[in-house]
């Protein structure tokens, strides 16, 4: 890893460190984490409750900034993120160092004296797996790097449900599954149109190891085991209808948007259109699917 | 006009010191709010 990649002398702004921690990212997070919450079948007092989303989201914070810090070299190199503060050289890399133990450190302290051991030490294990098996290990090693790398962003359901309950359950194992399984096509689609970028990092994302047609298939495979794992919460009795037909629904257009990508056999990155749709499509999926896990436990 | 390096400095730590200060008053709400729930589970 190369030092800064270029030198700072003012302090940074408190803005940069608010974009250490991918805030764009971290919606994703908090929204899982909160349905996870809301989803038990335990009901946390409303303290607690924010308490433990607050902790979801600080954990993910101190994750990206420590990714961040530890990326700073590659993130130079691509054009989508070659803003961010320690690239553009508007934070020096060990302040982002201590931002992010130092939040992250705080997160499990406070999710521990605010709700349970478990579900501290799940979201230690959070942050812990995001950054040194996905970012340190696995990212600059092995195409493989976002299928188990994606376990990471699959924990904030389980620690939601286990920060309510202090258990692990079949559900929240299964809405952890559901984002595990979705992780690689959704990252899979963005890194078809900017392969480029992850070329000229010399990232071994799958487009730029493996080739396109490779990746539209493992896409287009993936995205036949989401659907299967979307479905199987409502399959196995532990939610109603309203998640049933929901998820149905959601995983038909996600199954038929994945194979236009499939279909698709342009290499051109201006012809890839059906890719940015999935990509696109697999957010709204995701908070739509998690929505309907909470509307389904609380109206149906 | 762009603002002299020793002037940004000094607004980028009070900008910092102000959102530090918030922060903590609200860290200690959040502790107090904890506290009376954490009794009420325990009732």
């Amino acid at each position: 890893m190369t030092p800064a990649i270029a030198q700072t002398s003012l302090p940074a702004d408190w803005r940069d460190f608010l974009a250490l921690t991918k805030p764009r990212v971290m919606s994703l997070v908090v929204f899982t984490g909160l349905c996870g919450l809301l989803a038990a079948p335990v009901t946390l007092p409303p303290a607690l409750g924010f308490t433990a989303v607050l902790c979801i989201a600080l954990a993910a914070g101190a994750a990206g900034a420590l990714n961040q810090w530890y990326e700073s070299d590659l993130d130079a190199l691509m054009r989508r993120t070659a803003n961010r503060p320690l690239p553009a050289g508007r934070m020096d890399r060990q302040s982002a160092l201590h931002f992010g133990v130092g939040l992250g450190a705080f997160s499990v302290v406070l999710m521990d004296l605010a709700t349970n051991h478990l579900a501290a030490l799940l979201l230690a294990a959070s942050i812990l797996f995001y950054v040194l098996i996905y970012t340190v290990w696995l990212k600059r090693r092995t195409a493989q790097n976002i299928v188990i790398g994606g376990a990471a962003g699959a924990f904030p359901p389980l620690i939601g449900w286990v920060a309510a309950t202090g258990r692990i359950e079949l559900m929240p194992v299964l809405l952890f599954a559901i984002i595990f399984l979705w992780t690689p096509p959704h990252f899979w689609a963005l890194s078809l149109f900017v392969r480029s970028d992850y070329a000229a990092a010399k990232v071994p994302m799958l487009p730029v190891v493996a080739g396109i047609p490779t990746t539209r298939l493992q896409i287009f495979v993936y995205s036949l085991t989401v659907a299967v794992a979307a479905v199987a919460p409502w399959g196995l009795g532990l939610t109603g209808w309203i998640y049933g037909v929901t998820a149905m629904v959601l995983s038909l257009i996600f199954l038929m948007l994945a194979g236009l990508v499939l279909a698709n056999r342009s290499t051109d990155t201006a012809s890839m259109k059906p890719e940015r749709r999935l990509f696109a499509f697999s957010v709204l999926y995701l908070f739509i699917l998690f929505g309907a896990v909470v509307v389904d436990r609380w109206v149906a | 006009m762009t603002p002299q390096p020793e002037d940004e400095r000094v607004r980028r730590q009070r900008e910092r010191a102000r959102l530090m200060a918030w922060l903590l008053a609200a860290f200690v709400v959040l502790l107090f709010l904890i506290t009376v729930a954490k009794i009420g589970l325990h009732r």
